[in-house]
């Protein structure tokens, strides 16, 4: 029932104007294959809920190069020099959220919350015009929950029933984005039948995942690769 | 003589207990890790969902899915846990996290921070660090005493727009640890070879002196 065998066939009902929210910190857990096929598909006039926005020539970067984002709700867009010239230009709609703030505003989303007071942020520009309220001497500002479309979150693992496993650092919005979201489609780099994922050890229950495809040809790009000498301590982080 | 980014690093690595869960920024602030002793159990987190980050691979360890908040490949520490930005942000701003070391680029006499947005470039979003610097336990700013240009980067009022009102703790800066205080601000350490007026003169507020004031400790 969830499985989809084609990228095309997984995203065909994604209309132009849509709200789509894309996992991925860096490029790490990066939904890359779901993006290949927006900018196959040209889907125009997109607000993309994502916490980068890819780099020039990969990831959520094409789309900006093709047009078809006219909205990024992000919290770091740096390393991208077509945004940089598209928001300065005006052609592009960007709200800046706090990381904390972006990644609960889209848990609420998917948990039936409509809003939260949070300190980060307040005193700041990005809390201008936002109602904000004492607490314990303390003020916080009320920041709303997000909802989209559709999610686009990248899988390490998947089942049959849309249970989904994440890979190390690359888990990071996925699992929130994919519960916020009316249709959420999960690329898996490895699909398993149904019962061969350990209960104990899910990530993301498929309760909150309609479509899973499985993808191979995984380039997993390295934004900045660091190395120590081999049988050295070397730096430590 | 002023600090080297190094010394800075090193300074602020005094600032580390054993027994902390520390956050450390990207930048001058990330060298931290290399000046923490063995002696101290200490667990650095990384804001992308990862406690305990271990040493910067080698070419065979490499995991293009295992990386900091800077982006950069890096290795975890044995006891180590991994978790989605929302369970990240969650502990950080339920005050879990002992410290945070973060750069900055203005810091005012009542502890605002301003260090996310760069006069004449593109503002590149504030990343976690509205969320740390109301999270953390301690807040540790590293950075230099002046701007290239000379001027003083510790104000009365802070001239960037702001990371967060109120809430740095310490000033650790090429010249001098500065502690923000209900009263004012502390001056703590001084680098060797300079005087308090030599630091007063490049700081626009006034600095209260600590009757203990040292030399800063660094080698």
């Amino acid at each position: 029932m969830k499985i989809r065998t084609s990228i095309d066939e997984a995203i065909n009902d994604i209309q132009d104007g849509a709200t789509i929210m894309a996992g991925g910190f860096g490029l790490v857990g990066v939904p890359e294959k779901l993006i290949e096929g927006l900018l196959r598909k040209g889907t125009r006039n997109l607000t993309i809920i994502s916490n980068n926005c890819g780099i020039d020539d990969y990831a959520l970067g094409t789309l900006l190069k093709t047009r078809q984002i006219r909205k990024m709700v992000a919290s770091y867009v740096g390393e991208n020099k077509e945004f940089e010239r598209q928001f300065l230009s005006g052609e592009l709609e960007l709200e800046f959220v706090p990381q904390g703030t972006l990644a609960e505003r889209i848990r609420a989303g998917g948990a039936g919350i409509p809003a939260f007071y949070t300190p980060a942020g307040v005193g700041t520009q990005l809390a201008s015009g936002k109602e904000t309220r004492g607490f314990n001497g303390k003020e916080y500002v009320l920041e709303t929950a997000l909802t989209a479309d559709f999610a686009f979150v990248k899988a390490c693992t998947g089942d049959r029933a849309g249970n989904l496993v994440y890979n190390k650092t690359s888990c990071n919005f996925n699992p929130m984005m994919a519960a916020a979201a009316k249709v959420t489609v999960a690329e898996v780099e490895q699909l398993v039948d149904t019962g061969e994922l350990d209960p104990n050890f899910i990530h993301t229950p498929g309760i909150y995942v309609q479509r899973v495809i499985e993808c191979s040809g995984y380039e997993k790009r390295i934004e900045r690769r660091t190395v120590r000498v081999s049988g050295g301590n070397g730096p430590c982080h | 003589m002023s600090l080297t980014r190094e010394q800075i690093a090193q300074r602020a690595a005094q600032e580390i207990e054993s027994g902390f869960y520390v956050n450390l920024g990207i930048g001058i602030p990330t060298l931290v890790a290399n000046y923490i002793p063995d002696d101290k159990h200490v667990v650095l987190q990384s804001e992308n969902g990862l406690l305990g980050i271990g040493p910067y691979p080698t070419e065979a360890e490499i995991d293009p899915e295992l990386i900091n908040a800077g982006k950069e490949t890096i290795t975890m520490t044995p006891g180590a846990s991994l978790f989605c930005s929302a369970e990240s942000f969650a502990m950080i701003r339920g005050g879990h996290i002992n410290l945070s070391i973060l750069g900055g680029m203005e810091v005012s006499a009542a502890g605002d921070l301003a260090n996310w947005v760069v006069p004449g470039k593109m503002v590149k979003g504030p990343g976690g660090a509205m969320d740390l610097v109301h999270g953390a336990q301690r807040v540790v700013i590293i950075m230099e005493h002046c701007s290239k240009n000379g001027q003083p980067k510790i104000v009365n009022n802070c001239s960037l727009p702001l990371t967060g009102k109120g809430v740095v703790n310490r000033i650790i800066t090429d010249r001098a640890v500065i502690d923000i205080t209900r009263a004012g601000l502390v001056l703590k350490e001084i680098a060797l070879g300079y005087s308090v007026d030599d630091v007063q003169l490049v700081t626009e507020s006034k600095l209260i002196i600590d009757p203990l004031l040292k030399t800063i400790a660094v080698q």
